[in-house]
């Protein structure tokens, strides 16, 4: 039987948040973000978006997250 | 006594009139200001007045036109921008407007970088004329920046950026602005320059389109080196439309942000 995985506390735009998911992509897939139209920091530094479904989020971690509209 | 013509000190002789000084400074000028106020007729000139003298249609000369602007700046903000180059990927609405208002405080070079072509619609927006549809955007904008400020230097690339060619075009660049309309170009934009253009600052643009009030597009700080204006909420879509007042308005917040970057500020 698959154990329930155990809630984490991360930031996500300076606001605290418990979440069992373990990736970045599992994060954006959770708060409704579409990969393609954001930019996310993870601990001061950018993260390609390439890199979204394989980066695993530990305690602590800190998530800057702008998702862009259209227009200009 | 001691004047200014044109901007520069002038030591006119007691009780010289204003046309006397043109006569001896510049006879061909045809349009004289007094003390800020177009010269109708002759007058005595006193200790501190400030004459213009200009001639219709003539291009001042690089110093001198140089010295015109900086004198309306804040001292020490001409000499610090001159030396500076911000890159602009966009000349639609934010682009062509953040270029303007960068040549217009003397930023000494632009590069800018579009692969769309001046359409009717873009006019309620856009920083362009009737007579320049049609043509590729980075070349009317190039003609409007010459006819605004010839002695800034502007680098155009016409075609569409990418991931691959984007830390190539702004390798030079100390601030890029992101003047993009799609939003997943903007995402893509930001995070190539970031990524691969470490320590320099990003100023890009969301939430801008329709009346909503003017007070709500604020500049924000997103990250590291990644300044965000707008309300973040406003997309361009059907009902909501691009307007000239509140493009105007985050284009001049992306402006000024990057003003505040060159003279090391923070922008907000």
């Amino acid at each position: 039987m698959l154990k329930e995985r155990q809630a984490m506390r991360i930031t996500i735009n300076g606001q605290p948040r418990e979440t069992t998911r373990s990736t970045v992509a599992a994060i954006l897939q959770e708060i409704n973000l579409s990969p393609e139209r954001v930019v996310v920091e993870l601990n001061r530094s950018i993260l390609p978006r390439d890199l979204f479904a394989e980066t695993s989020l530990s305690e602590g971690d800190a998530l800057e997250i702008v998702q862009f509209v259209g227009g200009g | 006594m001691d004047i200014l013509v044109n901007e520069k000190p002038y030591r006119a002789p007691s009780g010289a009139t204003l046309f006397a000084v043109r006569d001896l400074c510049k006879p061909q000028a045809d349009v004289v200001i007094h003390n800020g106020f177009p010269a109708g007729a002759d007058q005595v000139l006193r200790e501190g007045d400030r004459v213009v003298l200009i001639r219709r249609g003539e291009r001042p000369p690089r110093e001198e036109l140089e010295g015109l602007l900086a004198a309306r700046h804040t001292p020490g903000v001409h000499e610090r921008v001159k030396g500076a180059c911000v890159g602009i990927a966009g000349a639609g609405g934010l682009g062509s407007a953040v270029a303007i208002a960068l040549a217009r405080v003397g930023v000494g070079h632009l590069v800018v970088a579009d692969f769309d072509v001046v359409e009717p619609s873009n006019l309620n927006r856009q920083q362009y004329f009737v007579d320049q549809i049609g043509l590729p955007k980075v070349e009317a904008l190039r003609e409007n920046l010459e006819r605004i400020h010839p002695y800034v230097r502007v680098s155009t690339f016409h075609g569409r950026l990418t991931a691959a060619n984007t830390p190539e075009l702004f390798a030079e660049v100390d601030v890029l602005v992101e003047a993009f309309d799609a939003a997943d170009q903007k995402a893509m934009l930001a995070e190539a320059f970031l990524c691969r253009c470490p320590g320099r600052p990003l100023v890009a643009a969301s939430g801008l389109a329709g009346s909503a009030p003017s007070n709500n597009v604020i500049t924000r700080r997103a990250g590291t080196n990644f300044f965000l204006v707008g309300d973040l909420e406003s997309a361009a879509g059907p009902g909501q439309g691009l307007m000239a007042p509140r493009v105007g308005i985050a284009a001049h917040h992306q402006a000024n942000a990057v003003l505040r970057l060159l003279l090391g500020e923070e922008p907000c």
